[in-house]
């Protein structure tokens, strides 16, 4: 796949609203620009050293160049994950190998947010499968009713086995 | 209860990361052998992503000297990739800058060191040739 090098940079938009939220004071909601309210941002580390002060700018070079550092920064994650992914005889990359990418990058400031993002993540994509499931639920109940009462439970039992083959796989990634 | 980091998006709902995942694929992709990424390892990547340019950011400025006019510059993140071990590995593309005219007077220099030897091998010859 052919890539045009405008590909490989983070949107200048991201970026900027990323290290202006590092710019606010900690804690708090907090009306950002636009009237959005940006909610409390405790990143877990040190309460001093998270934080720019406020009303710093930032000049366009350096948000330039902060854009193609953290470019650079995905790229090195990347490979480094992919060393422990290949020691483990694996051929995708998964979150543990991110995590311990981290740590051999001398990160490990990180990792305490990243594992509470990987459980809100978790979270929330089980949250959008029973949803989606119930979504289904309650459509074969609208459609057919008497003789699906039957094959409705079976179709219960079902699903409620393939979650839990879900989530003991998804134990299981986190165990390698 | 433990609190992550949010962004609002353009719909006002929240997200865990706001960097572009398609974007972070695109680019992790490009790295050799890479076969395949996981769902959660591309968040968690997109992720850390964030978490690396605020402390780039803010670490950039505590130790730089833009704090003293409140900008965050350019030399700052340049002098943080030389400086830092944790950053050595932006040192390539966050290259110190120096003036051009002093990059000019440097090439100058160096010429002229070798514009003396030609010139006195030249004026030997001159001398042959006329003599």
């Amino acid at each position: 796949m052919a890539e045009r090098p405008e590909d490989l940079n983070l949107p200048n938009a991201v970026i900027t609203r990323i290290i202006k939220e590092a710019v606010s004071s900690s804690g708090g909601a907090k009306e950002g620009a636009g009237g959005k309210q940006v909610l409390d941002r405790q990143l877990c580390l040190p309460p001093v050293s998270s934080q720019l002060p406020d009303g710093v700018n930032i000049s366009k070079e350096a948000r330039s160049a902060i854009s193609r550092a953290a470019s650079v920064f995905v790229l090195y994650a990347t490979s480094c994950a992919n060393n422990f992914a290949m020691k483990g005889k694996r051929k995708t990359l998964n979150a543990s190998d991110v995590l311990s990418a981290m740590e051999e990058m001398e990160f490990q400031r990180f990792v305490t947010p990243l594992k509470e993002a990987l459980e809100a993540y978790r979270r929330e994509q089980k949250g959008k499968k029973e949803a989606s499931e119930q979504k289904k639920k309650d459509k074969d109940k609208k459609t057919d009713s008497e003789e699906q009462d039957k094959s409705r439970d079976e179709d219960n039992d079902e699903d409620e086995e393939r979650l839990e083959e879900e989530e003991q796989n998804e134990e299981e990634e986190v165990d390698n | 209860m433990a609190e992550v980091v949010v962004g609002k998006d353009k719909c006002g709902e929240q997200r865990i990361v706001s960097l572009p995942l398609s974007r972070i694929r695109v680019i992790m992709k490009s790295s050799p052998e890479v076969s395949s990424i996981n769902q959660e390892a591309l968040v968690l990547t997109a992720k850390a992503t964030e978490l690396f340019v605020q402390y780039l950011a803010t670490y950039s400025y505590r130790h730089g000297s833009g704090k003293e006019k409140k900008v965050l510059t350019y030399s700052d993140l340049a002098n943080t990739a030389e400086e830092s071990e944790t950053f050595q590995f932006l040192t390539d593309i966050l290259p110190k800058k120096i003036l051009a005219s002093k990059y000019l007077k440097m090439l100058k220099e160096e010429k002229g060191e070798e514009d003396e030897e030609n010139d006195n091998d030249n004026e030997r010859d001159h001398d042959e040739a006329e003599s």
